[in-house]
């Protein structure tokens, strides 16, 4: 069974397309083919692209001029703009973001207090989810701009790729949720304890909790719930903005897989989920493909006359290059395997391959060559 | 401990790396390796992806210590997938006695919030089971001969490990504090290893540097470097030219005409520009000074054969 082919410079070129969101498992070179997108379609179609990127290896990141987290996007040198087209990048600072989000939605005073309580410092760097949600909340800023043809966006290293879609949903229900209202009841009602007017199970909950960890983090809490009040609603707001952008024709999702068992079910389940979101799947790209023409000879053959070879002694250096050449047949033979596990669950998912590279990419000659493979 | 794992002193291995490089696998080849010659082990998981029942090929793990695999001599390896919510309410179960209530607490959303509030609590209740796991005994003996952790990827493994300092910002005192202590000391003594997982790619390796160096400045001890993927060693001369390809073909009585020749020669190619690449990595790798294992690459997936294969493979493994 083979799948339709995807289209990619026909995805770059289209005026319509205003955001592509590269998704997968972690370690398929999500991050590469993101940067190699964005600088196809600032050189040769011609848009003002922005490549949003959250966790680039090093050395990419340096050839792209990006040295710190700035939030800023920094326009990348040494590319061809004669179409007119530009080429920026910026790598996603969490919790910078973040403190835009609050001093957005809240006094300058609330937003001083919400900085230095020490749960939101927690919760600004490290609460699993931040991540996703500041990258939804960034590509919303950069949306909402309206300065850019093109953004495309690398998403989160996360445990799944799901979390992409579910984590920032889940921040905000928490951030606007039943539990901080309930906390926070009494301290509208001016009681002494934040916990004092709650439920029977919640006095339960909070001598517990006062218990386990002491009373000063429940003054922690109570005044970061109480700052976090005059922002009810905005977090959910927001995150439900993005993911209308997210449902529109506007949005092309690529999914990036490596033809490896993991990955390809990783992109599986993200595929089903963008189906059942109704969010726009444009295709999947299948990244570091081996392939190799036969020439001649079966990976048997090959086998059995390498050994023959190294049998009679003097050949050592073509038996080595017939097993080199059976291991790339038989890993190209799984390979289309191991995607053709994708292609049968999603026949009408156009797919892409790029060759495997033999070594890293890390400067934008490399950017431009994986940008060629996939057009 | 057996002579077999005279090379793995340590009682808590912890097992990280970066996200693709096997790190699960190569976690469950050392569980059955520690397990050999009739001990115990325990393999967990914390990240909920039920890995471990994957690499077993087995229904999803309860939030129970479950027997996956028998070895040599009568020995076992256990496993447990912990779930920071069940973690919150089996530790408040003992040392509060909650029972229903402690399922009230959950139905009004209490846990949830609990263990999401501060992600430095939830990773205490992680590793304070792994503790409890690697401390416990039964009749005046260790319930497990060692402890075999499947840890969250190098990017966040400091972090994770670094429980004192992640819950000191928001709890002062009390239990979870005491825990917290009791999980650092443990993490810090000469019990516990880090092993860091890597494929021989530019990325990999460098997480895996910065990972050694995150964990050394935490003070954490790190165990061994596993090179997993290793490819066998062809072509060491490291030149090869068109010549000799046709005459090795023709030797071996194969079709040696310009259009082979020059697909095998640019194949080969290939493999040099990779392998160059990879000796550069190796280096870099030497530099920290850890004990590497190299561990081959698995073509054809991974199933109870090929564990055990690993786990050898990790028990004699030295270089």
């Amino acid at each position: 069974m083979t799948a339709p082919r995807l289209d990619v410079d026909a995805l770059l070129a289209d005026p319509a397309i205003r955001i592509v969101v590269c998704c997968g498992a972690g370690g398929v070179g999500k991050t590469t083919t993101a940067a190699a997108l964005g600088l196809r379609a600032a050189e040769v179609h011609g848009r003002r692209t922005v490549v949003l990127t959250i966790d680039p290896a090093r050395r990419l990141a340096q050839s792209m001029g990006l040295n710190e987290l700035d939030n800023t996007p920094r326009q990348v040198k040494g590319i061809a703009e004669g179409g007119g087209g530009e080429l920026h990048a910026m790598m996603l600072d969490m919790k910078r973001t973040f403190d835009e989000v609050v001093e957005q939605h809240t006094t300058p005073k609330r937003a001083a207090e919400i900085f230095a309580n020490p749960f939101y410092q927690a919760m600004s760097s490290t609460f699993a989810g931040t991540q996703e949600y500041m990258a939804m909340e960034k590509l919303g800023q950069l949306r909402a701009g309206g300065q850019w043809d093109l953004i495309v966006v690398d998403t989160p290293p996360s445990r799944s790729a799901l979390d992409f879609l579910d984590a920032p949903a889940r921040l905000s229900r928490f951030l606007d949720g039943r539990m901080l209202r309930m906390l926070l009841a009494p301290a509208r009602t001016g009681g002494r304890s934040v916990f004092s007017l709650v439920t029977a199970s919640f006095g339960l909950f909070s001598k517990t909790v006062q218990k386990v960890l002491g009373a000063q983090l429940l003054t922690d809490l109570s005044g970061f719930v109480a700052a976090l009040d005059s922002m009810f609603g905005g977090f959910r707001q927001r995150a439900d903005q993005t993911y209308r952008i997210l449902q529109d024709p506007q949005t092309a999702f690529l999914l990036v897989a490596a033809p490896e068992r993991d990955a390809i079910r990783e992109a599986a389940y993200f595929a089903e989920r963008l189906v059942a979101e109704r969010m726009p799947l444009a295709g999947l790209v299948l990244n570091r493909m081996h392939s190799t023409e036969a020439a001649g000879l079966t990976p048997e053959e090959s086998e059995a006359a390498a050994d023959r070879l190294e049998a009679e002694g003097d050949q050592q250096i073509t038996a080595d290059v017939l097993r080199i050449h059976a291991g790339l047949l038989r890993q190209a033979q799984r390979e289309t395997a191991v995607a053709a596990g994708f292609i049968e669950s999603f026949p009408a998912v156009p797919t892409v391959p790029i060759a495997a590279q033999p070594a890293d990419v890390h400067d934008v000659d490399g950017l431009r060559t994986i940008g060629s493979l996939l057009a | 401990m057996g002579d077999e794992q005279r090379d793995w002193p340590e009682r808590l291995h912890v097992v990280t790396g970066k996200g693709g490089t096997g790190k699960s696998t190569v976690a469950a080849a050392l569980a059955l390796g520690l397990a050999a010659g009739g001990r115990r082990t325990l393999l967990v998981e914390v990240e909920g992806r039920q890995g471990i029942a994957q690499l077993f090929g087995l229904e999803p793990l309860p939030y129970a210590e479950r027997r996956v695999a028998v070895t040599s001599g009568g020995g076992e390896v256990r496993a447990l997938a912990v779930d920071p919510e069940e973690a919150l309410l089996e530790y408040l179960a003992m040392f509060y006695k909650l029972g229903a209530a402690g399922r009230a607490l959950r139905k009004v959303g209490a846990i949830d919030f609990a263990t999401t509030i501060a992600p430095g609590l939830r990773d205490v209740l992680l590793t304070g089971k792994v503790k409890e796991a690697t401390t416990r005994t039964a009749d005046g003996r260790r319930a497990y001969d060692a402890v075999v952790l499947d840890a969250p990827p190098t990017g966040r493994v400091g972090r994770f490990l670094n429980v004192t300092e992640e819950t000191a910002r928001l709890v002062k005192v009390g239990p979870i504090k005491t825990q917290s202590e009791g999980v650092a000391k443990l993490l810090r003594s000469p019990m516990t290893a880090v092993h860091v997982v890597t494929l021989l790619e530019e990325m990999p390796v460098q997480e895996t540097l910065d990972a050694i160096a995150e964990l050394t400045a935490l003070k954490i001890p790190v165990g061994r470097i596993v090179v997993n993927g290793a490819r066998p060693p062809l072509l060491a001369g490291g030149r090869v030219t068109k010549a000799e390809i046709k005459r090795g073909l023709t030797a071996a009585g194969l079709p040696a005409g310009p259009a082979t020749v020059t697909q095998l020669a640019g194949e080969a190619q290939a493999h040099l520009t990779r392998r160059e690449l990879e000796e550069s990595l190796r280096m870099e790798l030497a530099e920290v000074g850890r004990p590497t294992i190299e561990l081959p690459l698995l073509p054809d997936g991974v199933d109870r054969t090929t564990l055990d294969q690993l786990a050898g493979l990790l028990m004699r493994g030295r270089s």
